[in-house]
């Protein structure tokens, strides 16, 4: 297994308040991967990082075996790095397909364009039923789906998922979880980051769970379900 | 549930010309009433009478030239998002592209390019349609030059950074007879008389106003062309979602800064193609013209109109222009001859601007005639309340 996105010793600050310090991670091709904590524990903030919205101040990050830190937002996304952003943040007042039509907005090639719009909307047979719905005015969970087949259409190697369980009903945070498992088997690398952390051990490979900042644990997701330690203090003891 | 909607792609090229048909028999009408009808002698002298008090030729020309200025606004403002305080800079630039590019202002040089005056006349003297496209590139580039360094910056500020060029640059013209050393703009005396227009049989003076009137109605549809061009382009995709969520935009791969940049420079396109027309209506360019209610006039334009919507702001245009430069003239003489008062009406232009814009604001926030996606904008609640009510209804 070859890694497919690097994280070297990053650390992040707004101003003077370092929110990130010294977080290694990596993922593998294939892999589903989650970064799990509470809330502040610095999970965005290196999400935001990998993606290009925040530079890191010290540290590396390499996608590919090509350093990618530091770049603007659009060229990581032309590498093959999109995301779902956290709270969503589909367009609300553009219809489902305008929306994913500029989740391919880097992309020239219609037929392929064409494959993944059919691709997210068997994923998701609820968006073709929408297709021409204003998307501001969809619930939260297909909101939810919209954003993750947005996400989609940029036909990423990988796909960084912020929170895709927030403010969803049990049902739906399931609904989610499962496509996440196809998405992966449909070839996608995955990185996951999640406040429910239960569910994402459930679907992940590997984790890291993060706290005030930095990397306390890591592992097999199966074992870190196992962990009692971990259970009472990162999972709120399920 | 098995009901599948069919995912067929848009028709994107569905039918888009067909306002080239309606827009040339509007222009067609136009040019016949003021080439040929005015100047016909079969016609009662009361028509023609009522034609130049209300709508001289003059004015339609003018009104053209602020058409073709705020449809390059909305393509910042109504497409882009970006609120532009400073317009009237673009189209100053554009003024004076047509004053040191056609007129006799550097009388120590002696540069001609298929241009309209005789070959020993002195000054620069280059081709009408030449120096439109100099002065829209001109102004493309100090669009790009303004808005690299401020277009950083979020909504409000910007809209006091554009404030401030739109100040910078119309005092810099009109201070300009001494710009270290050197004189740019002849200050407040102006640049007077710009070269006449070639069209081939002939070089239009200032008075020729049908001509004109066929030359402007031809940039404007130029102008809108490439607006909806554009807006269904990539880039119109790109600057919709930026007025939406800008940070999402860029998560989707939109390059920010080269995509506003870029709505920078065709809006700057379009005040430089003003400018120079103005210049050549106008048969000068003078300081005092490029004044900061020229920006807030123009925007006044693109808002009362309808943001986004190019036959909304042609219209908004048309209508401030008129009202502002004859419309209420005229009504006011013609309210004082009838009831023999003495109201000066166009003192009142002002007050009169205020409350349209109030109530605009309070009843058609949209404007006139809106772009349907703004119009959800600024009616999210009431779209609301519509949704739920049709959600009860299921």
């Amino acid at each position: 297994m070859s890694a497919m996105l690097e994280v070297k010793n990053i650390e992040v600050a707004y101003g003077k308040i370092v929110a990130v310090k010294d977080v290694s991670l990596t993922v593998n091709q294939g892999e589903i991967v989650t970064l799990v904590g509470s809330n502040g524990a610095g999970k965005s903030t290196t999400l935001r990082t990998i993606s290009g919205l925040l530079k890191p101040r010290k540290g590396e990050i390499t996608f590919k075996g090509e350093r990618i830190d530091g770049k603007p937002g659009h060229t990581i996304v032309g590498a093959g790095i999109c995301q779902s952003p956290e709270g969503r943040r589909i367009f609300p007042r553009m219809s489902v397909r305008e929306n994913l039509e500029l989740g391919a907005f880097l992309r020239d090639d219609k037929a392929g364009v064409a494959a993944d719009m059919e691709r997210v909307l068997d994923l998701f047979p609820r968006l073709r039923e929408r297709i021409e719905q204003r998307a501001g005015t969809m619930s939260g969970g297909e909101q939810q789906m919209l954003a993750v087949s947005r996400a989609l259409m940029g036909s990423p190697s990988l796909l960084l998922l912020d929170e895709p369980s927030m403010g969803l009903a049990p049902v739906l945070v399931e609904m989610i979880f499962d496509t996440i498992v196809k998405i992966r088997q449909q070839g996608t690398t995955i990185l996951l980051i999640e406040q429910n952390a239960m569910a994402a051990l459930e679907v992940a490979d590997r984790a890291y769970v993060m706290e005030s900042g930095e990397v306390k644990m890591s592992g097999k997701a199966s074992d870190l379900k196992k962990d009692e330690a971990i259970t009472k203090a990162y999972l709120g003891g399920h | 549930m098995t009901t599948t909607a069919p995912v067929k792609p848009q028709n994107v090229t569905r039918s888009n010309r067909k306002w080239i048909i309606g827009y040339s028999i509007a222009g067609a009408i136009l040019y016949v009433v003021y080439q040929f009808l005015l100047n016909w002698e079969g016609l009662p002298i009361g028509i023609y009478d009522a034609i130049y008090r209300w709508m001289p030729p003059a004015a339609v020309n003018e009104s053209l030239v602020y058409v073709i200025m705020a449809l390059g606004l909305n393509i910042v403002v109504g497409y882009a998002g970006l609120l532009d305080l400073g317009y009237v800079a673009f189209w100053a630039i554009g003024g004076y592209c047509a004053g040191w590019f056609m007129s006799e202002f550097f009388y120590f040089l002696k540069i001609h390019f298929f241009g309209s005056v005789p070959a020993e006349a002195p000054g620069i003297h280059i081709n009408f349609w030449l120096v439109l496209i100099i002065g829209g590139f001109v102004c493309a580039l100090f669009g790009v030059l303004i808005g690299a360094p401020t277009l950083r910056l979020k909504s409000d500020y910007l809209a006091l950074v554009t404030l401030g060029f739109g100040e910078i640059i119309p005092q810099v013209f009109f201070n300009g007879e001494n710009f270290f050393g050197f004189n740019i703009s002849n200050g407040t005396k102006g640049i007077v008389q710009v070269d006449p227009i070639p069209v081939g049989v002939k070089n239009l003076g200032p008075f020729d106003f049908g001509w004109k009137l066929l030359i402007f109605l031809f940039l404007t549809a130029v102008m809108v062309f490439i607006s909806l061009r554009l807006r269904r382009g990539r880039l119109g995709r790109a600057w919709l979602a930026i007025r939406e969520d800008e940070l999402a935009a860029s998560m989707m791969g939109v390059p920010l800064m080269r995509t506003k940049l870029l709505s920078y420079a065709v809006g700057a396109f379009a005040g430089g193609l003003g400018g120079v027309a103005f210049a050549t209506h106008v048969n000068g360019v003078y300081a005092e013209r490029f004044n900061f209610a020229i920006s807030i006039f123009l925007l006044a334009m693109v808002v009362l109109g309808g943001m986004g919507n190019v036959w909304g702001v042609i219209l908004g245009a048309f209508v401030l222009s008129w009202v502002n430069g004859n419309g209420l003239s005229a009504f006011g003489a013609f309210y004082n001859d009838r009831f023999g008062t003495d109201v000066d009406f166009a003192s009142f232009t002002f007050l009169l601007f205020g409350l349209v814009l109030i109530l605009m604001m309070l009843f058609r926030r949209e404007g006139l005639l809106p772009e349907s996606r703004l119009k959800l904008v600024l009616h999210e609640g009431d779209i609301d309340e519509e949704d739920a009510s049709r959600k009860k209804a299921k």
